[in-house]
């Protein structure tokens, strides 16, 4: 009793003052005292995943039922356990210390006189109804992790096609026909280089105009509904030489056409020419 | 039908859904899928080198698990295994999902926002939407990606959850799988 409450959470924070036995020792008997049925559980892992993974590898250890936890004992091989987690300076996260706390907590309400329990709907009263609880909901997922692990492993044996690609080429999965972003941005690429902004003088002055997104928009819708059913190639939608905040503001008019669903791109092959459409007569009317 | 299925996921480099080949065959979708099992099936019967897989909500070739050492001497390579946590974190959203990191949190005791940045960067997860409570935490959902790198079809082909007291979302199809670790009530 007293040994437990004296590893209790204030010790966790420094070293214990007598670090029994050698520092680096994994497998320091947990249980000093008393001939509880429980071995003493070896631990070849150093850190846990979290605190309820140890609570659970010490239950599991002691071969007790999570609906039965003998407190005392677990709190005080949990304890230990994080002792020696300082003693390999691991340094202890408070998230282990906050269910030490709760070990203690209830550990000290157990000691409490209470009203005989009935084994199967006392679980209301028991102190450890709580951590029951969280400990199940966290062993229910046990299982699902070894059989993503085997998938994992499974999956690794097997290669696609699209494995063989440049990492950052892989796209995700679009319909046949339609533009990726990135597609666009390329082609707006192409065109800034082709208008030779790039070499432009920075100090250039440009005239400046009243140019507005919505006329930029409207415009575009303009020329979209005029071209109809044969689209628009995307590069004359530029007309070039031109300034790149005419390019930039175009190309922007055009994404948020897009967005709100009133232009349609579509490229047939990869590298060939992107056409816009307008979405439909109907909504082209709509446009203002 | 057979051979120009095969040619068609030949070519594609993705999972092609079923009603896409329907699609792109001017056929039934149905007469597909029986098309598509049929094919599977001579793969596998024949041993080559590769086989079908229904995957990620669609149908795919890849290469059979023998030839893993040939190609992998060829220089293919896979990315590196998930860790613990972040199979556990993954385990987590898949079932639960749409679910916020402290959800997450509150489950395995111990934080999961580093492990949710891996998770994001391999585009297994993916931010869909913020819970409309205070702080407006982001909600996460597993992807088309995930699916894919555990060689599954569709998320009900995850295990179902063991039962326990306290009620948790299982899915529809869960059938008890015989390896219940808690006694069966009432």
């Amino acid at each position: 009793m007293t040994t437990s409450l004296k590893a209790g959470p204030a010790s966790l924070t420094s070293k214990p003052p007598e670090a029994p036995g050698s520092t680096l020792s994994l497998h320091r008997p947990v249980s000093r005292h008393d001939g509880s049925p429980g071995v003493a559980p070896h631990f070849v892992t150093a850190a846990f995943e979290g605190p309820l993974e140890l609570l659970l590898q010490l239950i599991r250890a002691n071969r007790v039922e999570i609906y039965n936890i003998p407190i005392a004992e677990i709190t005080e091989q949990y304890l230990a356990a994080l002792e020696r987690m300082e003693d390999l300076d691991l340094g202890v996260a408070g998230e282990y210390v906050l269910i030490a706390a709760t070990l203690i907590e209830i550990k000290s309400r157990m000691l409490l006189p209470q009203p005989q329990l009935d084994e199967t709907d006392g679980d209301a009263e028991d102190p450890r109804a709580e951590l029951v609880a969280r400990l199940l909901e966290y062993q229910q997922f046990q299982a699902p992790v070894e059989t993503l692990r085997t998938w994992e492993a499974e999956r690794r044996a097997i290669f696609f096609r699209e494995a063989m690609d440049v990492a950052s080429d892989y796209m995700l999965p679009l319909a046949q026909g339609e533009v990726e972003v990135s597609q666009l941005f390329q082609a707006l690429h192409r065109l800034l280089s082709d208008a030779g902004v790039d070499e432009a003088p920075v100090t250039a002055v440009t005239p400046r105009k009243r140019l507005s997104l919505r006329m930029k928009m409207m415009e575009v819708v303009r020329r979209l509904a005029r071209a109809g059913e044969s689209g628009v190639p995307f590069s004359s939608l530029f007309e070039l030489p031109c300034a790149r905040y005419e390019i930039v503001l175009t190309f922007l008019a055009l994404l948020e056409l897009l967005k709100l669903g009133k232009a349609r791109a579509t490229q047939l092959e990869i590298h060939d020419e992107i056409l816009v459409f307008a979405y439909s007569r109907d909504e082209i009317a709509g446009v203002r | 039908m057979q051979a120009a299925l095969e040619a068609l996921l030949f070519v594609s480099g993705e999972p092609v859904p079923a009603a896409d080949l329907a699609r792109a065959l001017l056929a039934e979708e149905h007469i597909v899928e029986a098309a598509l099992r049929e094919l599977q099936e001579r793969l596998a019967e024949q041993e080559g080198g590769i086989q079908l897989l229904r995957i990620a909500n669609g149908w795919q070739l890849a290469t059979r698990p023998e030839h893993e050492e040939v190609i992998a001497r060829l220089g293919a390579k896979a990315a590196s295994r998930l860790s613990r946590p972040a199979l556990e974190t993954l385990a987590i959203i898949a079932y639960r999902q749409p679910i916020t990191i402290p959800e997450i949190d509150a489950v395995r005791g111990t934080s999961a926002s580093g492990v949710i940045k891996t998770l994001l960067e391999r585009r297994l997860i993916v931010e869909a939407g913020r819970r409309p409570t205070p702080g407006r935490p982001a909600l996460y959902t597993t992807t088309q990606d995930f699916l894919h790198y555990f060689a599954i079809s569709d998320l009900s082909e995850l295990p179902p959850l063991e039962t326990s007291p306290t009620p948790a979302p299982v899915p529809a199809e869960a059938v008890a799988d015989g390896r219940a670790a808690v006694p069966a009530e009432d």
